[in-house]
């Protein structure tokens, strides 16, 4: 397979960035996204250019880490699947392929195609969490029943891999999927009712201070994110913060 | 955290100034509709809503608070919304996960405040000088013909087709929207969301066909 590809290219974040283009040849269906790039890597490194800083680290769909806004798409054309996980039949022989960071103020670049996504942590580290005692006393999870209902959409928001998809696909470069799937994982279960209020006052207050645009609810962030966070999260979150006003 | 200071407690202030709207608007198609069917009612209604102290000195008010906060609300958002992301994408394909009408509210929007500007010139600036400046004796038959005379123009009613356009496109995304930002999102959501498409197209359509049919109806004219 034969490609042309467009890639954002940065120096660091303060430089202006600007799109480049390579071609690269003899691409294997069966590669997946990211291989195609190192071997566009290993091309540049061969010629003395600088190779295309990209994020990544597992390569299996489960860590987050890998991003990039493949022809206008967070994690390219295909769905429920991450950058490292898509391959490269899905392209055609001869296609051009734009490839960006993933943009939001909140986003900055780091460098090419990674940005610093530690807005991310911010947020979950005003909340995303429960309190428990360690001290010898812990009282196991799974003692406490839990209706089937809650515990599967529990776990449903915790498969979110915080990777940014929804920001990225989001006209408003909004984080509510992210934080109410951050939130939900909690507010299900009865381990975290003891800091609900103030864990949905903080992180909503936290994703504010970052910069990330309003939540108009187009859909767009349920459509592209890779774990199929369900926009549910997003009602329960608005719930839990309404009640949390009222409770003061 | 303050009242709308929180991206969810401006989020909620628009959806209930939204669905707040959306009731005035099944209302307002009511009374308009009793113009086509029954034009006595349609003067009695309009003279009851020109002249009842409760509608014109609590209601009107609330109704203009509610249209001026949703518009400014609305381009405060985007305004942010867009500051949200300085660098923009070279390739945005914004139309595989999301609808036109979901991603281009604030056109819509717009349209809809434009054509308030001309809704305002057409009706209720007449109807202010007519009862308050020039101080005229109530005629509670006037207003039929009045309204009717007004679709005569076909380049209003042009200009109001188009926006009862842009109003479905709004309300589409807009209403059933709204009960997603409050909260609600449960196993009544699909039903309740066919009820918002249904009005959505319902109710606009209806205003144009009322807008028509006082165009084209010889006899009234």
């Amino acid at each position: 397979m034969k490609l042309t590809l467009k890639i954002w290219r940065q120096k660091n974040a303060q430089a202006k960035g600007r799109m480049e283009t390579y071609q690269i040849d003899q691409i294997d269906g069966d590669m997946s996204f990211l291989e195609m790039l190192d071997v566009l890597n290993d091309q540049l490194i061969a010629t003395g250019i600088e190779p295309v800083v990209f994020d990544h680290d597992c390569r299996e769909g489960i860590c987050g880490s890998c991003s990039l806004q493949i022809n206008g798409e967070p994690h390219g054309p295909d769905r429920f699947v991450t950058t490292c996980q898509l391959h490269m039949r899905k392209f055609n022989d001869g296609d051009t392929i734009v490839i960006e960071p993933f943009r939001a103020k909140a986003f900055p670049v780091v460098k090419d195609l990674m940005v610093d996504r530690s807005a991310f942590d911010r947020i979950q580290q005003a909340g995303g969490y429960i309190s428990v005692n360690t001290s010898g006393n812990t009282i196991d999870a799974n003692s406490i029943p839990i209706q089937k209902d809650d515990a599967d959409n529990a776990f449903n928001a915790a498969t979110c891999i915080g990777c940014g998809a929804c920001v990225a696909a989001c006209k408003n470069a909004s984080a509510m999927l992210f934080t109410s799937a951050k939130v939900s994982q909690f507010a299900l279960l009865p381990q975290g009712q003891v800091e609900a209020t103030r864990r949905v006052l903080n992180m909503v207050e936290q994703m504010d201070k970052e910069g990330f645009g309003n939540c108009t609810n187009t859909g767009a962030c349920e459509i592209e994110c890779p774990k199929g966070i369900s926009l549910e999260n997003i009602a329960r979150m608005n719930r839990e913060f309404l009640t949390a006003q009222l409770k003061g | 955290m303050g009242l709308l200071t929180s991206s969810i407690a401006r989020k909620v202030a628009m959806a209930l100034s939204g669905l707040f709207l959306v009731v005035f608007l099944g209302q307002h198609f009511v009374i308009n509709l009793t113009s086509v069917i029954a034009p006595n009612t349609f003067n009695s209604f309009s003279h009851f809503m020109g002249t009842n102290a409760l509608v014109q000195l609590l209601l009107q008010p609330i109704l203009i608070f509610g249209v001026v906060f949703h518009f400014i609300m609305g381009f405060v958002l985007e305004l942010k919304n867009r500051s949200a992301r300085s660098v923009r994408y070279v390739a945005y394909k914004g139309g595989a996960s999301a609808s036109w009408a979901s991603r281009n509210m604030i056109i819509s929007g717009a349209v809809i405040l434009a054509f308030l500007g001309l809704h305002f010139y057409d009706f209720w600036i007449p109807e202010m000088i007519h009862k308050y400046v020039e101080s005229h004796p109530e005629d509670p038959t006037r207003y039929y013909a009045e309204t009717v005379h007004k679709f005569e123009n076909p380049v209003r009613v042009g200009l109001y087709v188009l926006s009862f356009v842009l109003l479905a496109v709004h309300l589409w995304h807009g209403f059933s929207s709204s009960f997603q930002s409050v909260g609600f999102n449960n196993k009544y959501s699909k039903a309740l969301q066919g009820f918002t498409k249904v009005y959505a197209v319902g109710i606009p359509l209806g205003f144009i066909i009322i807008a028509l049919y006082h165009h084209l109806n010889p006899i009234a004219h």
